[in-house]
């Protein structure tokens, strides 16, 4: 059933509590789909961490699988807005064919620069912005892919001190995106997709002590 | 044609009369990276101060990297002693990616919702600002061509950046790219064939000189020149988000001062007003292709 994203939001979620981890950044390619739907479909109604997605699509996706995620999830997922602002209990997917950014004031950017690592929107450059923008208090996750993209950016999560969680490449669609950013740094966990959303959820629920 | 709007700017490297520093606008960014922004605009005249910080840190380190420098201060001492490094780092800073008929769905609404209020213009003017090389100002006037309105229209197509404003009036592009623009022309509702409107040898295409005829190519800063026209449809798409949102109302103001009653504002894809002073002042003609009208 369709929730309406009023109801998805609790107003307690609009607090500011001072949180250990403020936001989630998920870089993910092929296979993204499947993965992103066990894990989303995971969160709890009350999820307050903010998710910020980079999914590899074409350039001329028109986002109609945000669509379909945000039906049947707990949470609400949405295209991030240019300048808006991040709020808890919301996952946020970059726009087709732009790059997202954070700035430090916690909005959103776009820009149009030329691909990275054949990627716009590219991990990489989500999150290097999310690593100096929320330094120790961002979890930076790898999922499936068949690139290296996100590995820079993961490295970079792992030296401001945010937790790094890759997904076990041997359960992975698409095995070279983790083992790449395996490659790259020792992430703190390496886990399957399902329990990848146990630890998320269980990070949440720490937070708000 | 190539004429300049504004007299302030020049050169790249002609220094500007230094306004005072808006220290209210500026505090987003580190202490080091604002001495190097500010060193930029005493020196040649360029204000990326309310440029969006993330952007800028990311071309800057970019840069930084590239050229084996190590900090920021390094940086601002290349570009106060060197002006070819300068010139990159400008380079650097101004995003040039763009394509003909870049979001298909924007130009076929162009067509279908635009052109109508046009033709009821005994002569058009076109502001199309922050025209980079040149790709979309092309689109525009094929379009106008082919709406049989390209010879009572002038196009006013303008960017800071001189080295793209120039390969612009050349109106060259490189034949790999010229695949994807057609599979774009197509899309968004072309008449014709595109190869109509270039002439092509191995490596690239020119532009017809039919569809310079009525485009005025002109240096155009929108940080710090003003109004220079009233026109009846300004095109800015994708420049905007660089640019912070105080930065963003200043420029909006200056589109609402150029824009003529009902006139017509014509946005990026992922551009809006809603986070403007600007949101009340326009009624929405294609909510998804972020085509404005400014109200009577």
């Amino acid at each position: 059933m369709h929730i309406p994203s009023w109801i998805k939001r609790n107003e307690f979620l609009k607090k500011n509590i001072k949180m250990q981890y403020e936001a989630i950044a998920i870089g993910v390619s092929s296979g993204g789909l499947n993965a992103l739907k066990i894990i989303l479909f995971s969160l709890p109604a009350g999820f307050a961490i903010p998710i910020i997605i980079v999914q590899h699509v074409s350039a001329r996706s028109e986002g109609y699988w945000i669509e379909l995620l945000n039906e049947k999830s707990n949470i609400l997922i949405k295209e991030a807005d240019e300048k808006e602002k991040i709020e808890n209990g919301i996952a946020y997917v970059a726009a087709p064919n732009y790059h997202l950014m954070i700035e430090k004031d916690k909005t959103f950017s776009l820009t149009i620069e030329e691909r990275v690592n054949y990627a716009r929107p590219s991990i990489d450059v989500l999150f290097e912005s999310a690593a100096i923008c929320y330094k120790n208090k961002l979890i930076g996750i790898i999922l499936t892919g068949a690139n290296s993209d996100g590995s820079k950016g993961i490295k970079q999560i792992q030296e401001y001190g945010g937790l790094t969680i890759v997904q076990d490449p041997e359960k992975a669609e698409s095995s070279l995106m983790p083992e790449s950013a395996i490659s790259a740094i020792k992430p703190d966990h390496i886990l399957p997709l399902e329990e990848i959303a146990s630890l998320l959820i269980n990070l949440d629920k720490k937070n708000n002590n | 044609m190539q004429q300049k709007l504004h007299g302030k700017q020049s050169s790249p490297y002609t220094a500007p009369i230094v306004k005072e520093i808006n220290m209210e606008s500026t505090k987003v960014h580190d202490q080091e990276m604002l001495s190097l922004l500010e060193s930029i605009y005493k020196k040649y005249g360029y204000d990326f101060r309310q440029y969006s910080e993330a952007h800028v840190n990311r071309r800057i380190k970019n840069r930084m990297m590239l050229s084996g420098m190590k900090n920021i201060s390094e940086v601002e001492f290349k570009i106060l002693h060197d002006q070819s490094f300068a010139g990159q780092l400008l380079q650097d800073l101004s995003i040039t990616v763009t394509e003909m008929f870049r979001d298909p769905g924007f130009y076929s609404s162009l067509r279908e919702n635009v052109i109508p209020i046009l033709k009821t213009y005994p002569f058009i003017k076109i502001w199309h600002a922050g025209c980079s090389t040149g790709q979309e100002a092309y689109s525009l006037a094929i379009i106008l061509k082919e709406e049989g309105l390209y010879d009572r229209t002038t196009i006013y197509a303008t960017d800071f950046n001189q080295q793209a404003l120039d390969q612009a009036k050349d109106g060259i592009f490189s034949n790999d790219l010229i695949k994807e623009y057609t599979i774009n022309y197509q899309l968004s509702g072309g008449k014709e064939s595109l190869s109509n409107y270039y002439t092509s040898d191995y490596d690239h295409v020119i532009m017809n000189q039919s569809l310079k005829k009525n485009i005025v190519w002109a240096n155009h800063n929108l940080v710090i020149d003003s109004v220079f026209a009233e026109v009846h449809i300004i095109l800015c798409r994708n420049v905007l988000i660089y640019f912070e949102r105080n930065l963003q109302n200043k420029v909006q103001q200056l589109f609402f001062d150029s824009l003529v009653s009902g006139g017509i504002l014509c946005l990026g894809s992922k551009e809006g007003l809603r986070f403007t002073d600007f949101f009340n002042a326009y009624t929405e003609l294609d909510k998804k292709e972020r085509i404005f009208k400014k109200k009577y």
